[in-house]
């Protein structure tokens, strides 16, 4: 103590006290924090809320109607859930260039921040299906890939495709291809059933089989093809084909261009 | 008749009786072979030489590529992956032996057509084509013959013989037919039951869900959502967990009330929820491509289309029936159930069908 205060003068002295009174008072707001940092979240939630009511108004509600009711050109969005708006405003699919069979995943016209304060209005409407965190959908078990192989061959194969390339349904409707859509999405496409997709909610296919199908689906993406050409994967049709035409197509041709030219030293 | 055939020979008659005239007039008198035209390698014997180090050139060429084939067996590592355009990333030991063994084999395919167009004697061979029938002579004893040995069997005179004959000969095959009798226990009723049937109003048998394995309750069923479905007692490590499967698999989907058309088959579902076979009534094809907006369930392999929401009715395809369905309720715990079998027998139709 008495070599403290023997220093008590020196030049840094009031540098040292001042970042002493700096960890305090931070250690101090850190111990108190949580009760004020929800209270900002709240508000902060509100403000979402808030902000993508008018984004909705401007974007959204000529078809959903100004509360999201719905109307004769868009459904009701009550109940819907932030999952299926950030699904389909996150994938482009939202807002509608145009009415037809299906609408089809395009360019993305409003940043990830207003996509969350629609998501935040529309989930303020009433309860339904919540986006999920990363960790939801993010598998870290390497054993999640068979699972999950397993599991999307019994409920997403039949549409999908079994590599996930997707296919033809009723009257110009089709499964879209997987290659291309994020694991968050995936897994918001389970829990939502966009447009004539059935939802496989979490009652019937928890949250822990969600994540293993996200992660077969990332997994075949990546996966090489160690055959070569996959030709959309679709299977010995594609590959009956492409054999036919370009390998028997390529015979033929040989077989004309040896055929057309002549040995005969006299050229005819 | 004979007057065709007359005007037929015309040009010929023509020909015969002024040969000079013919040649000159007739514009569909045979030309003949054309004149033999040698090939460079058959006059020039630098060409020909060239042609035969061309060829054995292809020859090497392919034994080369059949040690490479041997040399990339041995020497890359089956799980090696590179990139190769424009096919992507691909097995560097796939892409190796196919493109030595291909190499391989076009080479000597192409060496051989070499040689036989530089090297090979290409001279015409005319071979003249003969009347494919015997000579009226040969036909003649022919069928002489068969009248003496028909004449001498008595099969036409001895009738008891005749008859005796034809009846053995027609009963032989029978054997065979009873043969296949070995191929199999008879299906007997087996495709008008399912293993639904052993559940009764009294003992009802819960639906377990596919992914989770476990009975489920209307709450976890939610309109526009699809769920797979099997009797409770069937597992998957059963001996016949595949044949039973086949003919117990059930879509399970829920459809608002008011979207519902047809009174009977929302009277067998519960609240809504439905329960479906998954085997398609044209050839048994597990269908599932549920759209969940126009409630139609569409077959993969012949584009059978039905309305789920209209007891399952064909809409498209050559399906015969509709998909049948069972009846379901909830037991005293809340679970689904099933109270019997399907309302008519599941999958594609068969000749005793009722």
């Amino acid at each position: 103590m008495k070599k403290l205060s023997a220093r008590r003068r020196h030049p840094l002295a009031a540098l040292v006290v001042l970042l002493l009174a700096l960890a305090a008072t931070g250690g101090l707001y850190a111990a108190f924090a949580p009760a004020e940092k929800a209270q900002a979240d709240t508000s902060a939630q509100s403000l979402a809320i808030e902000e993508g009511k008018k984004l909705f108004a401007v974007g959204c509600s000529s078809c959903h109607g100004l509360d999201g009711q719905g109307s004769s050109d868009g459904p009701s969005l009550v109940g819907v859930g932030s999952a299926a708006v950030d699904f389909q405003v996150g994938t482009g699919r939202m807002p509608a260039q145009q009415s037809g069979a299906q609408v089809p995943s395009k360019k993305v016209v409003y940043s990830q921040a207003q996509i969350d304060q629609l998501a935040a209005y529309v989930a303020s409407l009433g309860p339904g299906p919540v986006a999920p965190t990363k960790e939801q959908y993010t598998s870290t078990d390497p054993n999640d890939v068979a699972k999950g192989g397993e599991l999307f061959r019994t409920n997403c194969a039949q549409c999908h495709n079994f590599a996930g390339k997707g296919g033809a349904l009723t009257k110009g409707k089709y499964a879209p291809t997987l290659e291309n859509t994020s694991p968050k999405h995936i897994y918001e496409a389970m829990q939502t059933g966009p447009q004539n997709m059935p939802s496989f909610p979490d009652t019937t296919m928890p949250e822990e089989q969600k994540k293993q199908i996200v992660a077969f689906v990332s997994h075949t993406n990546d996966e090489p093809s160690p055959g070569g050409l996959s030709l959309g994967s679709l299977g010995p049709v594609t590959e009956g084909l492409f054999g036919w035409i370009f390998a028997l197509g390529a015979l033929i041709v040989t077989a004309i261009w040896v055929a057309a030219h002549t040995t005969k030293a006299k050229k005819s | 008749m004979s007057h065709e055939m007359s005007d037929e020979k015309l040009p010929e008659s023509h020909g015969s009786e002024g040969h000079e005239a013919a040649v000159h007039g007739d514009p569909f008198a045979d030309p003949g072979l054309p004149a033999h035209e040698p090939r460079r390698t058959d006059i020039d014997e630098r060409a020909a030489k060239r042609a035969e180090r061309q060829v054995s050139l292809l020859f090497i060429v392919s034994m080369l590529a059949t040690v490479g084939f041997i040399a990339s067996y041995v020497a890359i590592d089956i799980d090696k992956i590179v990139y190769i355009f424009p096919l992507g990333h691909v097995s560097a030991l796939n892409f190796a032996l196919g493109m030595t063994l291909g190499v391989a084999l076009f080479c000597i395919g192409a060496g051989a057509v070499h040689w036989a167009r530089t090297l090979m004697s290409d001279h015409e061979i005319p071979a003249e084509r003969h009347p494919i029938e015997a000579d009226d002579e040969l036909r003649a004893d022919v069928i002489e013959q068969f009248k003496t040995g028909a004449a001498e069997s008595g099969f036409g005179r001895r009738k008891m013989l005749r008859n005796t004959l034809i009846g053995s000969m027609a009963l032989v095959p029978l054997s065979g037919v009873v043969l296949l009798r070995d191929l199999g226990p008879l299906p007997e009723d087996k495709l008008a039951h399912t293993g639904w049937e052993v559940a009764t109003p009294a003992k009802p048998l819960k639906l377990i869900n596919m992914n989770t394995n476990e009975p489920m309750k209307p709450e976890d069923i939610v309109t526009g959502s699809l769920t797979f479905a099997k009797p409770e007692g069937l597992e998957e490590d059963q001996e016949f967990f595949q044949e039973q499967i086949a003919k117990d698999a059930l879509m399970i989907i829920r459809i608002a009330p008011e979207d519902l058309k047809d009174r009977k088959s929302a009277d067998l579902g519960f609240e809504g929820i439905l329960a479906y076979s998954k085997i398609c009534t044209h050839v048994g094809c597990p269908i599932s491509l549920y759209e969940q907006q126009t409630h139609h369930a569409l077959c993969p392999c012949h584009q059978s289309t039905f309305d789920l929401a209209d007891g399952a009715r064909v809409i498209f395809g050559p399906a015969g029936h509709p998909l049948p369905q069972l009846k379901i309720t909830t037991d005293e715990k809340g679970f689904l159930v099933a109270t019997g079998d399907f309302q008519e027998p599941v999958g594609p139709s068969y000749w005793e069908r009722p």
